[in-house]
């Protein structure tokens, strides 16, 4: 399934990833391993946004903490802009938004933004001149005094995404970077990964969000089961078969027969969601109309990510269980 | 050096504007003023009893701060991801562990200082005079701090390779455990096997001696203390962080984060 | 990875080294602070009600920790042949006043405050104190009388006031019958090796402290030393009488079939003629030390 990328050039490669594996010990004693995540092959090119796609527990925020060296490789190796992960320097050029970020309670954003940028060798103007740029992108500025123990979710999450950017890096990394966000928090994020993108930087995100992913990203990698399911573009990855129409529409009760085109519906309330192959639709369209309904909206119906999603999903499974009844 | 010095600083700050460091300074503080109250009743020693009730309140709230906070201002970090994104800057590890032994050995040092400003002041009041006999207070102070860094590096270390509950337990255990060392030499080793005499006599070595701090007496009487145990206490306190810390670096550069 | 390897080999290296250094600053400060006076808490010495007051409930629990100091305060100074058990009252003070109920405390303070320096502090008069304490807080525990008895014959020589602690004991319904009977002949003889012996006898089999044991053990022996002692000068008196000298060495007491062996001392070791002509100890006898720690030729 995996789509090979346009074979580029390695000074275009931004992330490069080659058979990283990460086993923890489990169990009483240690005894057992755990494996997170198994021989992950994958590459991230300069210039675009990558996202990464998985259900929880699949093995994406392993890897992010694999490339930032917050927890160690059983095997394998990666590189970024080039230079090995174990080169603290070449932390310079990357910025890292962690998972549901937490700072530290007594200090204020501005403080903290301060704190972070201290660690990338800027002199004290350049400091407080790139802290007051960030705390005004991510719309902080006015509660850049307040402690951050007062602060909200979101409002936490901006203060990442602000210390993750702060030193304009090349190579951007955010861990879900939507999560807890309320839908304005994720358009401001959305935006600034756009704005980054513009810029020329390269974006790594992980989300279980696949709306965004396919609203966001030049190309994705799927990861499931700690194994790496599949990279390319969205469309790529799911087919651009249209595969019918859906019809939203409105009908009372007691208004006429909805019978027939009751029962296919997904019904909410008084509304129902009805899906027919294209040939179909003028015809279901009448039956509406002659039942009495109210066409709220007709749209044309892809196969999803989500779809891609879920099958991967369902097929991880249903091998795991058939390894269980081979093992018996 | 940069580096070390941002995370010292910010642990400082941190620290500070942690409420429970102020309860438990107040608590000294009060405690220094009871001894006050309990010199009136103890007539013609008003003094010594000050001085030994108060440096014993200093010694133990100092205590407290330094296993609480050494631990907490730690593990709090590593529990609470506020390490995450620290430690993806172009920082190291070992700068991250040195800077916040700095940070912690400041806090305690400005903690220290304040108590026993509160401590001569009390002296002050009962004696209305200060003289020389009183910088063997001074240097039991001094004592008191260097303990103190010791002890914050152990909780360092414990809080760099374990959970905040074991490394508490284990920093109190070995402060206990070092407070007997001298009773570890007397036993009567000829009572037992040559071989647990020597593992009690190396032991005995190996643990951190915090008894060698300890000149509460001497400063209760004006004795004065010898300069050459200040230099040796000095340079003992400094090799044992030193070892401590380097263990510390050594465990954090490897430690899967959570 | 090979520098990693390399890496932790250096830190081992290098952690080895630091313990070294540390164990020899160690012994630098063991010299210095045993050098500067070790009385730290003397302070808290010399208030034991204040201390009883402040340490409320915990008060016997802290009496135990005194008590345990006591002992090691005691044990280190007989290690080190050290002079001045100063240290041994206020610590037992201390001790009995924040439990008044700690009996080993007062049967130990009786005993070695009252013996001679250097095995004990040579405060007959304290321990009088502490016993005394012992007999008001449990006035049912007759063996303090005993020690009483004790102190008064033995440290103070008072044969009066010494009768009248055994016969005081003697009174208590569970006292073993030997309290009247020593009552009646202390009364009668005063100071005598029967009764001496008697007495450090019915404490070595009666105490369980190992270091009171020993006390009365070492006691028992120099006792049997100075039996032996006078014998063997009786008998040379005898044989000074026959030949018109005194004997310069056993062995000629032995030829001349006064003795049927050499005698030796509870150790094993031979007797000697001193100079002085009476009979000592062997200088490589180990009771030498104990007999200059528990009886020093005034």
């Amino acid at each position: 399934m995996a789509v090979p990328a346009k074979n580029k050039g390695m000074a275009t490669v931004a992330i490069e990833i080659e058979n990283l594996s990460k086993e923890y010990p489990h169990g009483f004693l240690h005894l057992k391993k755990r494996t997170s995540l198994q021989g992950l092959s994958m590459q991230v090119e300069s210039g675009e946004v990558f996202g990464f796609l998985g259900p929880n527990g699949a093995g994406k925020s392993t890897t992010i903490k694999l490339l930032m060296r917050l927890i160690f490789p059983t095997s394998g190796t990666a590189r970024i802009l080039g230079r090995p992960i174990s080169d603290i320097g070449m932390h310079q050029d990357i910025g890292y938004l962690p998972e549901q970020p937490y700072f530290y309670d007594y200090l204020t954003a501005a403080e903290v933004l301060d704190y972070f940028a201290r660690f990338h060798d800027l002199s004290a103007a350049e400091r407080r001149e790139h802290v007051d740029r960030m705390l005004k992108k991510v719309g902080l500025e006015t509660a850049k005094k307040i402690q951050l123990r007062k602060y909200s979710k979101g409002m936490l999450q901006r203060v990442g995404l602000a210390q993750a950017i702060l030193h304009d890096p090349k190579v951007v990394i955010l861990d879900e970077p939507m999560s807890g966000l309320d839908p304005v928090g994720r358009r401001e994020v959305r935006d600034i990964i756009l704005e980054l993108k513009q810029a020329g930087k390269t974006v790594m995100f992980s989300t279980h969000i696949l709306s965004d992913a396919e609203m966001l990203c030049d190309r994705v990698g799927v990861i499931v089961g700690g194994k790496l399911r599949g990279v390319g573009a969205p469309e790529e990855i799911v087919g651009m078969k249209a595969e019918g129409m859906e019809i939203l529409f409105e009908l009372a009760a007691g208004e006429g027969k909805a019978g027939a085109l009751a029962a296919k519906a997904t019904r909410t309330g008084d509304r129902y969601r009805l899906q027919v192959k294209e040939v179909e639709l003028f015809a279901a369209l009448e039956q509406v109309r002659a039942a009495g309904g109210k066409i709220l909206s007709v749209t044309q119906v892809k196969a999803s990510l989500e779809e891609y999603f879920m099958n991967l999903v369902e097929a991880d499974r249903a091998q795991a269980s058939a390894i269980e009844v081979s093992a018996q | 050096m940069k580096h070390i010095a941002a995370v010292a600083l910010n642990t400082f700050r941190e620290a500070v504007r942690d409420r429970v460091l102020y309860n438990l300074v107040f608590f000294a503080l009060l405690m220094i003023a009871a001894a006050i109250l309990v010199g009136q009743i103890s007539i013609g020693i008003e003094e010594i009893v000050i001085v030994s009730l108060g440096l014993s309140a200093i010694s133990f709230v100092g205590l407290l701060i330094a296993i609480f906070i050494g631990v907490g201002l730690v593990s709090k970090e590593m529990d609470k991801r506020t390490l995450y994104a620290l430690l993806a800057k172009p920082v190291r590890r070992w700068e991250f562990v040195v800077g916040k032994f700095a940070g912690l050995v400041l806090t305690l040092t400005v903690n220290t200082a304040a108590m026993a400003v509160a401590l001569f002041l009390a002296l002050l009041y009962v004696k209305h005079a200060l003289d020389r006999s009183d910088t063997a207070v001074l240097v039991a102070v001094y004592f008191i701090a260097l303990k103190l860094a010791l002890v914050v590096a152990l909780a360092l270390l414990f809080s760099c390779a374990t959970t905040p509950l074991l490394s508490i337990l284990y920093t109190a255990g070995l402060y206990i455990a070092g407070q007997f060392i001298q009773q570890m030499r007397t036993l009567r080793t000829d009572l037992m096997s040559p071989g647990l005499a020597a593992f009690m006599r190396w032991l005995s070595y190996v643990l951190p001696n915090f008894d060698n701090f300890d000149v509460v007496g001497a400063a209760a009487h004006g004795r004065a203390v010898p300069a050459a145990l200040i230099w040796q206490n000095t340079a003992y306190a400094a090799l044992y962080c030193a070892i401590v810390l380097l263990a510390a670096a050594a465990v954090f550069s490897r430690r899967n984060l959570k | 990875m090979n520098t990693s390897k390399n890496l932790a080999r250096v830190l081992w290296v290098v952690l080895a080294l630091g313990f070294a250094g540390v164990w020899q600053l160690q012994r630098k400060i063991d010299v210095q602070r045993a050098a500067f006076a070790e009385e730290q808490d003397e302070v808290v010495m010399r208030s034991a009600k204040l201390t009883k007051l402040m340490s409320m409930e915990f008060a016997p629990l802290l009496a135990d920790v005194y008590w345990t100091r006591a002992v090691q305060y005691y044990g280190n100074k007989h290690m080190q042949k050290a002079k001045g058990l100063d240290l041994l009252w206020p610590l037992l003070d201390m001790t009995t006043t924040l439990d008044p109920n700690l009996l080993p405390a007062y049967r130990f303070g009786a005993m070695f405050l009252g013996d001679k320096p250097p095995a004990g502090a040579g405060r007959p008069d304290l321990a009088i104190q502490l016993i005394e304490r012992g007999i008001r807080e449990n006035p049912d525990y007759w063996r303090f009388y005993e020690d009483l008895g004790f102190i008064y014959y033995f440290n103070l020589k008072d044969y009066a006031k010494a009768s009248q602690a055994f016969l005081e004991g003697s009174k208590n319904p569970d006292a073993k019958i030997w309290m009247k009977v020593m009552a009646a002949s202390i009364a009668a003889e005063g100071n005598s090796r029967a009764t001496s012996k008697f007495l450090w006898s019915e404490i070595y089999q009666s105490t369980k402290d190992e270091l009171v044991k020993k006390n009365a053990l070492d006691h028992l022996k120099l006792m049997k030393v100075e039996e032996d002692c006078e014998a063997l000068d009786a008998l040379n008196d005898e044989y000074a009488r026959r030949t018109g000298h005194r004997a310069k060495r056993v062995r000629e007491l032995l030829d001349a079939g006064m003795v049927r062996r050499l005698p030796v001392d509870p150790e094993g070791f031979p007797y000697v003629i001193g100079e002085d002509g009476k009979a000592e100890l062997n200088l490589q006898s180990s009771l030498l030390e104990t007999q200059v720690m528990l009886a020093p030729k005034e």
